[in-house]
């Protein structure tokens, strides 16, 4: 199908963008990668006034290490983040992730802070911030605010971005020799939506875990901890035994919708699955 | 049409474009019906299938997810012209001789991912090579033929670097 019509600013810098945003508020749409928006507008499941391209502000693209975080600007693409020295040695997690984003020519126009903002439930990167808890940068012709991905992800395609109000960058922690990540994810065809996906960040205390972070792609209408599941790891070493308490946790943590790819049930076995395998390969990384 | 229409320029395979785009076509419907060239496909319109790509900036991209006053200031390359300048040409013979084509629609999607895996990705095995192409649906192949072709190209250039650039010398 076609796009319904719509007006377009390519905005130069930060200040053109919050222009347009005061001017023509929650009817404006950002334009960053597109690569989830055009689709929308070709499928005609988005219907905005006006387009505002952030894609050339280059002060929003790139990769590196402030203190304690990785600061990953809101229009990395894809591509950026796969080919990332910085992003393999301090955010495993997310290296981790990135092969399951999209596919090639995708790559080469999707970016971070687009998929973020846009807070679907069954994407890589809302998974992995929520796992890692990443503080997400979101500015205004007010000033800027930091909120954690926790406090992030509201419900589908809802994020605590408001109106005349950019995410501009994410930072996530750097991993430490404690830690340790896995990311898995279950999809008819690697790259496309996911079917089940599972972020996994456990802090080890030699072989105990100290402290566990488990996070659901397309089980609910945003990403998803898994309490229940989480603290039941929590003090544990990882055997079989803790595994499968783990496993019959996430009965009272997930209640998934059933959706074109799987039904409920189905999801909550694969998440079972996801959580088993991932646990297996986490306890078999040694220091 | 009432479309809001733009002023855009670019370069579409060496050729300069400085005309009204209508704001709301994408990049494949403009070369297609305003410029003729037929040979970037449409087959979804949002971005799965592949058949759609074309080169800007000398990458790979959905043409149906980019929007034609997107390309503003950008030198995009299609199916046509990278046949003509014949940076294809091994690609296209080895897709021939393999039989990687059957009813074409996805060649030319196919052939832009390909020609971006001879060039960043030299050393793909055959299961990195259907990884990358995964993103590009073929309905009649069954993929194999697509994938030997693509590797064929890979294992020749690595035996004698001297053809890489798809020109024989």
């Amino acid at each position: 199908m076609k796009s319904p019509d719509f007006e377009y600013v390519k905005a130069k810098n930060i200040e053109d963008v919050f222009a347009s945003l005061h001017t023509y508020k929650d009817s404006a749409q950002i334009l960053a990668g597109g690569q989830s928006l055009l689709a929308m507008l070709n499928l005609r499941m988005a219907n905005p006034q006006i387009l505002i391209d952030i894609s050339g502000i280059n002060t929003m693209k790139g990769i590196e290490k402030l203190g304690n975080t990785l600061r990953i600007g809101a229009l990395t693409t894809h591509n950026d983040i796969l080919n990332s020295d910085l992003v393999k040695l301090h955010v495993p997690l997310l290296a981790q992730a990135v092969p399951y984003v999209a596919h090639l020519a995708i790559r080469n126009k999707g970016t971070i802070g687009g998929s973020l903002a846009l807070g679907d439930p069954a994407a890589e990167y809302p998974a992995v911030a929520l796992a890692l808890n990443a503080t997400l940068i979101i500015q205004s012709s007010k000033g800027e605010r930091r909120v954690k991905a926790h406090d992030f992800f509201i419900s589908l395609y809802r994020t605590a971005v408001q109106s005349e109000e950019v995410l501009i960058a994410v930072e996530f922690p750097l991993a430490t020799s404690n830690h340790r990540f896995v990311f898995l994810e279950l999809a008819r065809r690697k790259g496309d939506y996911a079917m089940v996906g599972l972020a996994v960040a456990l802090t080890m205390d030699g072989k105990t875990i100290r402290e566990c972070a488990l996070s659901f792609m397309a089980m609910d209408d945003k990403p998803v901890l898994a309490p229940s599941a989480m603290k039941a790891l929590t003090g544990q070493q990882i055997h079989p035994e803790s595994i499968l308490l783990a496993q019959n946790a996430l009965d009272t943590d997930l209640d998934p919708p059933g959706d074109l790819q799987a039904n409920a049930l189905t999801k909550k076995h694969l998440a079972r699955v996801l959580l088993s395998r991932a646990l297996m390969q986490a306890g078999d990384s040694h220091v | 049409m009432s479309d809001r229409c733009m002023h855009a320029q670019f370069t579409v395979n060496g050729e300069s474009v400085n005309a009204q785009v209508p704001v709301r076509m994408h990049l494949v419907d403009y070369l297609r019906e305003e410029m003729g060239l037929t040979g970037s496909h449409l087959g979804c319109e949002h971005g799965v299938c592949g058949a759609c790509q074309v080169m800007v900036d000398g990458q790979v991209v959905r043409g149906c997810l980019t929007l034609a006053v997107q390309a503003d200031g950008k030198n995009v390359q299609t199916i046509e012209g990278l046949s003509e300048s014949r940076e294809l040409q091994q690609l296209q013979a080895a897709f021939l001789k393999h039989n990687a084509f059957q009813c074409g629609f996805c060649s030319s999607g196919m052939l832009l991912t390909a020609l971006d895996i001879t060039k960043h990705h030299q050393h793909a095995s055959r299961d990195e090579i259907k990884e990358l192409i995964s993103g590009n649906y073929c309905r009649c192949t069954g993929y194999q033929a697509i994938v030997d072709a693509i590797e064929s190209v890979l294992h020749a250039n690595l035996s004698s670097p001297s053809t890489q650039s798809g020109v024989k010398v």
